[in-house]
């Protein structure tokens, strides 16, 4: 199977998957529910999930590890099982994906290392021991996403690539200021992104979250403008979260997404796949414009 | 204005905390809000001026950060400044001598365990002269209630980060406003809108920190 970097430099763009919280939730997660606590004990309805993403086309799907990390997993008392529930998550997505890849997805711990909330050191641990049993448990890559800030992000990269042999992809989150360009809520832009993550040995990067595809295509050429060959992955919001009749809803369509997917494709993204609010719907009609 | 005030509010504003913080690096080495605050009560300064100093320092970081001219990292060392400097407050406080504007209790909602946007907001409202009962995350309605009943000249913060629990945030303010209905309710998170703000019948909505602040400010006043 090689590298994921490897694959992208043959000039095809790869699809990746949707979002697992807004899928777990259809199947009866609660508000206040440990959504990791399910590869235990909901085991079926997670490989469903990761199913209808390889059905739908995706070459890469993710892991149900969002939160998964020890500081999170200690809001629900489960910070002690997270060695057999990050483990049980990658195990899951590689029954689904058979010859496809898992790229398994760790996210931030919450903690601000500025603040003095952790030291260093319980941070790197934390993403060690995670990294760890996504290994055992069968996944391919490591995808740190969501990320807001450069300390927290590289101490994830350092701690996959001291402890494992996981290709690293590192996606961070931004926001649209007021004055127009992109940062993150710590700072930092796409292109000091770039150079950092470049730098600490990251061998794809690119963003997640974030309001929608016209956003990401911005954000893409900006990340190109700092380097034109490193692997770019995005997964995008279907655009923010809106209430209608007391439901959340989100405003992009399958349609909305794959129209603008061949664009984003083209301004220099190599894997593409969504974040929040969407669906196997979603990947199918990307991978269908894409591909 | 006094010279005291000034000095207190640049130190607070650029994130000083103390000689020995690296941070910024323009002014490594030099006195940070700790001792310049201890100095200056020291040297007969009123407590007054130093907590006006820690409101226009809190004040103007917080209206960069509303205009993304600054980021988390700034507000973040601009509060450990001010918490430096308040620090020294604290008999005056007890004292009687320097009074807060109010009490502004803040948590957020049932089944949300985020807390990096609602301990901005404290920071922030901390900033401008309110006193913080911060209840923490996964914050119930009745926790709220009770609050309120110890503190009944509050106003209360509520925090949301995720989609899923917007509902219980509407759900609290109509508990608040049911029981409470002169308490002021304040809401905000990523997902939160002005729109939402209305429909459930919170009393404000801001995108940011300061916004939450001058609401407070204002409707004190």
């Amino acid at each position: 199977m090689g590298k994921i970097s490897d694959m992208v430099k043959r000039n095809r763009v790869l699809i990746s998957d949707g979002a697992w919280g807004t899928s777990l939730q259809q199947k009866g997660l609660l508000a206040g529910e440990c959504p990791e606590e399910w590869n235990i004990s909901h085991r079926s309805d997670v490989l469903e999930i990761a199913r209808n993403y390889i059905y739908a086309g995706s070459d890469m799907i993710q892991t149900n590890s969002f939160g998964g990390s020890r500081f999170k997993l200690a809001h629900y008392g489960l910070d002690s099982k997270a060695e057999e529930i990050n483990r049980a998550a990658a195990e899951i997505s590689r029954e689904a994906a058979g010859d496809k890849l898992v790229i398994a997805s760790l996210g931030p711990t919450g903690k601000i290392l500025m603040m003095g909330d952790v030291s260093e050191e319980q941070l790197y641990e934390g993403f060690r021991e995670q990294a760890v049993a996504l290994e055992a448990g069968g996944a391919d890559a490591a995808c740190i996403e969501t990320m807001a800030a450069l300390d927290e992000a590289l101490c994830a990269v350092k701690a996959v690539q001291e402890n494992t042999n996981l290709e690293i992809i590192c996606t961070f989150t931004f926001d649209k200021t007021s004055a127009g360009d992109f940062r993150t809520m710590m700072g930092v832009s796409p292109s000091s992104m770039t150079t950092a993550l470049i730098e600490a040995g990251a061998e794809i990067i690119g963003s997640n979250c974030g309001n929608g595809m016209e956003q990401m295509i911005c954000i893409v050429k900006e990340i190109r403008n700092t380097s034109s060959d490193i692997p770019v992955l995005i997964h995008a919001n279907a655009g923010l979260p809106v209430v209608k009749d007391g439901n959340n809803t989100f405003p992009e369509t399958p349609e909305d997404m794959a129209g603008l997917a061949p664009k984003l494709a083209e301004v220099g993204a190599n894997i593409i796949g969504g974040c929040c609010g969407t669906t196997p719907a979603h990947i199918a009609a990307i991978a269908g414009a894409v591909q | 204005m006094s010279e005291t005030t000034d000095r207190i509010a640049l130190l607070v504003k650029r994130g000083k905390i103390n000689k020995a913080s690296p941070f910024p690096p323009d002014l490594k080495e030099q006195d940070g809000a700790d001792e310049q605050t201890k100095a200056a009560l020291d040297s007969g300064a009123k407590p007054s001026e130093i907590l006006d100093g820690c409101m226009k320092g809190m004040q103007e970081i917080g209206t960069l950060f509303s205009q993304n001219k600054v980021f988390v990292p700034d507000l973040l060392m601009s509060a450990k400044a001010m918490s430096a400097a308040m620090a020294h407050l604290k008999p005056h406080f007890q004292s009687g001598e320097v009074k807060r504007k109010g009490t502004f209790i803040i948590g957020t909602v049932t089944g949300d365990l985020h807390d990096i946007g609602k301990n901005l907001v404290s920071m922030v409202v901390e900033g401008c002269g309110w006193e913080i009962v911060d209840l923490g995350v996964d914050v119930g309605a009745d926790t709220f209630l009770e609050a309120i009943e110890q503190h009944p000249d509050c106003a209360v913060g509520l925090s949301a980060l995720l989609t899923t629990t917007m509902p219980a945030m509407s759900q609290t303010v109509a508990a608040i406003k049911e029981k409470s209905p002169q308490t002021r309710v304040l809401i905000g998170g990523a997902p939160i809108t002005r729109e939402f703000a209305d429909k459930i019948g919170a009393d404000c909505y801001s995108p940011d920190p300061q916004g939450a602040a001058n609401y407070l400010s204002t409707a004190a006043a």
